[in-house]
């Protein structure tokens, strides 16, 4: 599939970057983006303008905040003075955890900023953390349901990013209005030169270092979770590569299947090795039998490229769980940082 | 077309070399500073991961509009 057919790589890829999209369509009225290909709903969603939303985004996002806010109320409703156990250990720990990040670096006073933080921090990681669901997985099921497309993870989605950090640039602009008054245009226009005639110069300055803010904050998550997406994707591509290339490589599905490999078949191949090796972890097998009976397995099932692939995806998925918590965790200070500085009155 | 791969090359090198500079100063001055006065390592420490997540962001995007022109800009052209 890498070399002989770019084609249908390209349209893998372009098939998972597309959006499940709801609009009004000039013809078509209030419907789905759908068409024969990728390129053509992505036609479609385009021809939409204004007037669309992307339903997926839109849906895992509010269902992650649901879960979000279900969890955290089910720990404090279960609450107690005694020793606390488990869930409410660990809830306990995050939301402590968060408490001493605001009061290191916001110095206001302000009952919304911690709850904000813990919000943004969870929110956030939940929403990366659909990273390492398979990328196959769920828009494969949902396929087989009838969603033609489907994009799970919604910090993907430069909407969802760029909305959250709207979000707190409106806070940031209230907060500065209420706490500073006329103080905040004298900062924005007295601030570098404090000089009557560098006002336009000093209105610009601060303009563009007020506005890269939020665009940098919302940036910078997309940015880092549309990569991590990407490679994923490419390394999903791997599991198919081997088609083609004789049974060592391709194993005996690519001269059943072809190029289309059975999704069905993949998860029974993977159990069955992760079966063999977990009876070998328990001592009831042979190092040599387990390695004997797992590359007969994969010969037959996987080859070369697959295991290789799956190693992979595992490999990327371990560093991408610092990705995606540090991501979270630096959207959170900044939002606090900004807020900080939105509160200090000179 | 192939000027495309030259730019993706282009654009995963520097973007490279630049945090890679970054990430060695920074590293670097952690250690400095934890030698110096080791009750500062865990504080200094999480400031190291926020500014790492900072340096990481660019070069990360970079890698990801690299991939995006590889594979689906101009497919096929290296393979």
């Amino acid at each position: 599939m890498a070399g002989e057919n770019p084609a249908s790589t390209t349209d893998y890829i372009q098939h998972h970057l597309q959006n499940l999209v709801y609009g009004k369509h000039p013809e078509n009225g209030w419907s789905f983006a759908h068409g024969e290909t990728t390129a053509e709903t992505a036609q479609q969603a385009a021809e939409m303008g204004f007037m669309a939303v992307h339903v997926d985004s839109l849906a895992w996002s509010i269902g992650l905040g649901i879960i979000f806010c279900w969890l955290f109320r089910f720990a404090a409703t279960r609450a107690t003075t005694g020793v606390p156990s488990g869930l409410l250990n660990f809830i306990e720990l995050i939301v402590e955890f968060i408490d001493g990040s605001v009061k290191d670096s916001f110095h206001g006073v302000n009952k919304m900023v911690a709850p904000l933080a813990l919000t943004i921090f969870i929110w956030v990681f939940l929403m990366n953390l659909m990273d390492l669901i398979p990328v196959d997985l769920i828009p494969y099921l949902l396929g087989q349901a009838g969603v033609g497309y489907q994009k799970i993870v919604p910090s993907t989605d430069p909407n969802i990013t760029m909305g959250m950090a709207l979000g707190v640039f409106i806070l940031m602009l209230y907060y500065s209005i209420k706490i500073k008054g006329t103080g905040f245009i004298k900062e924005l226009t007295m601030h570098p030169f404090n000089h009557w005639a560098f006002i336009p110069v000093n209105l610009f300055m601060e303009t563009v270092g007020l506005l890269a803010k939020p665009f940098s904050l919302g940036l910078r998550l997309f940015g880092n979770m549309y990569a991590g997406e990407m490679i994923f994707i490419l390394i999903a591509m791997m599991f198919a590569a081997g088609a083609g290339a004789g049974i060592a490589a391709g194993g005996l599905h690519a001269q059943i299947f072809g190029e289309y490999t059975n999704f069905w078949f993949w998860l029974v191949v993977f159990a069955l090795v992760c079966g063999v090796c977990w009876i070998n972890l328990k001592g009831k097998l042979s190092t040599g039998k387990t390695v004997l009976i797992c590359a007969i397995i994969m010969t037959l099932g996987g080859g070369v490229f697959a295991i290789a692939g799956g190693l992979m995806q595992w490999g990327w998925a371990v560093f991408h769980i610092l990705v995606i918590t540090l991501q979270a965790f630096i959207f959170m200070v900044l939002t606090i940082v900004y807020l900080s500085m939105a509160h200090e009155d000179h | 077309m192939e000027l495309v791969i030259i730019a993706a090359a282009i654009m995963l090198g520097l973007g490279a070399l630049g945090a890679a500079v970054g990430m060695g100063l920074l590293g670097g001055k952690l250690i400095e500073g934890t030698a110096r006065q080791p009750e500062l390592g865990p504080m200094l420490q999480g400031k190291m991961f926020l500014l790492a997540g900072l340096i990481d962001a660019v070069p990360i995007i970079g890698v990801g509009i690299a991939m995006y022109l590889i594979f689906v800009v101009a497919p096929g052209v290296g393979a």
